[in-house]
């Protein structure tokens, strides 16, 4: 019998996306006998060439010759999914997209001439096609591990794209921006994590980036009336998935 | 590979079981080596620049996305200096709390690099998972190690990865004694197979190779230091945090996007298990210093092979700690302490699972951050790294190439390079002219 192919790749990142599967101590030698692993430098020095039959791809495309690798990757592999927050959003590395980048590489580093990197930090769908995003900053390795049995299963994963709100009530976690006017991203901010923040006493701050609908003035609203300071909404929305859509939306509708 | 009679040359397209993408270069004429330069290609991210202008309390949960691996490390680093600037000592309750959750991440990581990423390389596998065809249940036994470190870490962080508890202050909310109750037998097993992991590397063959280190730690009179101290070294140093700067300087090199450490008038030094062990190592466990001696270790070890038995010891130190932690634990209240914000410098360090992590910034009177520098266990060992290498390489050189790719790589891993944090992509290529 031959095991379909399993690749890991990464880009800019934290490496905590790969970690995740790393971090399935119970199912990992399960997984690996279920798949070849082919490609998966953090893990093993065995590398094979594609193709691959499922490609996961950490981190953002962040410096010129991440671009040829990534297609690279999409040529070679049948599957090609985006795990994280860098590979689907660009990541909170993303900030500089908005900034001079001259002027963070003169700051961070004595010589910037010797730095080569891209003006914006980018997910993957930038570039190439991509069949799947799992989002999360980090991922969360349920999530992950029904990604992976999905697609070598050939059905569509069971993944939500309700909000954070949907977790709280799941889980009775009474409402901290409305109980305790803690700012909170819930009502915004995509499922997937279990609501551990709400649930820790604080509020969401986003790592899964933007719900299936975003109504970010009404969320101004009810931030106002709890009594949080509306101008906190902007650097809220500006961290771990900065450049996504559905935030960059949110934030242009704030503004105007 | 390429070899003719007169020159031999050959790449290994990435160095593995590494966090992050590095490359190593090097350059043998006869019996000499020339030219021998190990680049960090991982792509800056760029965090002192953007932390600028962000409010002090989002530091813990930023800076925590520069690892996936230690993000706890960079959480407290940045919650001390933080704490230093606006005058908030979070006593007892809360250290405990912030120790164990910390130790839980040395337990993860620890176990991670000593079974899957660095004990292959002593039993000739090319991963953990690949080993664990022959050798199940050692392998086992280091996932349910990882595991354990992954709970701790949930329980008192919300999750293993990016943990949203901690905070500038302590933490958002307090753990319910029975909670970390819970987990005891589970930890209880674990020091039995933290002590179980000493017996079985001190088994393992290592090769010969014993430089001259400068080993530098943090220290606390009280407990081998983890969470907070001043800064010792094997060579005399015993300064406070804020005199870094005064201490040690960062310079850029060609070739790598890491900026590079060295202790000023000397040279290189070596952080991490090692350093701490030579430094700290009255202050283990007993039950940990007892291992220790068993395994053969002196006051100092120096072979940075056996590195491996060193994260073994301290798997030990940290379950039998996390025990103590929780049979003693009383819920701290409040769960953090909140001053208001205040202009001022602030410099924090920790003991990550790698060695010393090290950061500072300013803030203005609203609290937002105006300068930041944070220096990664990676870059202050890098030079070392390369030392280690031109000591290791002309005892080995008459060996066939893919032995002395094997070594090299081994002798990397030695360090359980974090490169991601560094600042990614080991690539190793040697010529031989």
């Amino acid at each position: 019998m031959t095991l379909p192919t399993l690749a890991v790749f990464k880009f800019s990142s934290c490496d905590g996306c790969q970690l995740a599967l790393l971090d399935l101590e119970d199912e990992l030698l399960d997984l690996a006998g279920a798949v070849r692993i082919t490609h998966f430098l953090e893990a093993t020095t065995t590398s094979e060439e594609g193709p691959y039959d499922v490609a996961l791809v950490e981190g953002s495309i962040s410096r010129p010759d991440d671009i040829e690798r990534i297609e690279q990757i999409r040529a070679d592999s049948r599957t090609l999914i985006a795990i994280g927050a860098c590979a689907t959003a660009g990541g909170i590395q993303a900030l500089r997209n908005a900034a001079d980048v001259q002027e963070y590489l003169g700051f961070v580093y004595p010589r910037p001439e010797l730095i080569d990197v891209l003006a914006a930090s980018s997910p993957a769908s930038a570039y190439v096609e991509v069949d799947f995003e799992l989002r999360g900053c980090p991922i969360n390795k349920r999530q992950l591990l029904e990604v992976v049995a999905a697609h070598l299963a050939g059905r569509k994963p069971v993944i939500p794209t309700y909000s954070v709100c949907v977790e709280c009530k799941q889980r009775s976690v009474a409402c901290v921006l409305v109980a305790s006017g803690e700012p909170c991203l819930g009502p915004v901010t995509r499922a997937g994590c279990g609501a551990i923040c709400p649930a820790y006493g604080r509020g969401c701050y986003g790592c899964f980036g933007a719900a299936e609908t975003v109504n970010i003035t009404s969320l101004r609203s009810v931030w106002e009336a709890a009594g949080v300071d509306p101008a906190r909404m902007g650097p809220a929305l500006s961290t771990f998935n900065v450049a996504s859509r559905g935030f960059t939306e949110a934030r242009e509708a704030l503004d105007a | 590979m390429h070899n003719t009679d007169t020159t031999r040359s050959f790449d290994v397209a990435a160095l593995s079981r590494v966090e992050g993408e590095g490359s190593l270069r090097i350059r043998v004429e006869g019996n000499t080596i020339t030219d021998l330069e190990f680049s960090i290609f991982e792509t800056p991210r760029f965090y002192e620049a953007f932390l600028r202008g962000r409010h002090y309390q989002e530091v813990t949960d930023i800076t925590a996305r520069i690892c996936g691996i230690c993000p706890v490390a960079y959480q407290t680093s940045a919650a001390n200096a933080m704490e230093r600037i606006l005058g908030i000592d979070v006593g007892h309750g809360i250290r405990d709390l912030r120790l164990l959750l910390y130790l839980g991440e040395w337990i993860e990581s620890h176990a991670l690099h000593v079974y899957l990423l660095h004990a292959p390389d002593f039993l000739g596998y090319p991963g953990g998972i690949e080993m664990a065809a022959d050798h199940p249940d050692i392998v086992k036994r280091g996932l349910r190690l990882k595991k354990l470190g992954n709970a701790i870490m949930a329980a008192v962080g919300g999750r293993e990865i990016h943990p949203v508890n901690p905070r500038v202050g302590g933490f958002w909310s307090g753990i319910r004694p029975e909670v970390l109750h819970a987990m005891r037998p589970e930890i209880e097993w674990a020091l039995d197979a933290a002590l179980a992991t000493v017996e079985w590397t001190m088994g393992l063959p290592f090769p010969e190779l014993t430089p001259e280190y400068e080993f530098v730690a943090v220290h606390d009179p009280d407990d081998y230091a983890v969470i907070d101290g001043r800064i010792r070294s094997s060579g005399g140093l015993d300064i406070d945090p804020a005199e870094w700067n005064e201490t040690f300087v960062e310079e850029q090199v060609e070739r790598s996007n890491a900026l590079h450490a060295r202790i000023v008038g000397r040279g290189s030094y070596l952080a991490g298990p090692m350093a701490r062990f030579a430094i700290n190592r009255e202050l283990l466990h007993p039950l940990a210093l007892d291992a220790a001696a068993r395994a053969g270790l002196g006051a100092q070890e120096s072979n940075p092979f056996k590195s491996i038995i060193i994260r073994a010891v301290e798997l030990v130190h940290a379950t039998a700690r996390c025990l103590e932690l929780v049979d003693g634990y009383v819920e701290p209240t409040p769960s953090f302490i909140e001053r208001p914000p205040r202009a001022g410098e602030g410099h924090g360090v920790s003991e990550a699972p790698r060695g010393l992590l090290f950061h500072r910034y300013r803030l203005d009177e609203s609290g937002h951050i105006t300068d930041a520098q944070i220096i990664p266990p990676t870059s202050q060992v890098q030079l070392t790294m390369e030392e280690d290498l031109r000591a290791l390489l002309p005892g080995i050189l008459d060996r066939p190439d893919e032995e002395i790719r094997h070594t090299v790589e081994q002798a990397i891993r030695n360090f359980d390079p974090c490169i991601s944090c560094a600042t990614h992509f080991l690539t190793l290529e040697i010529e031989r002219t």
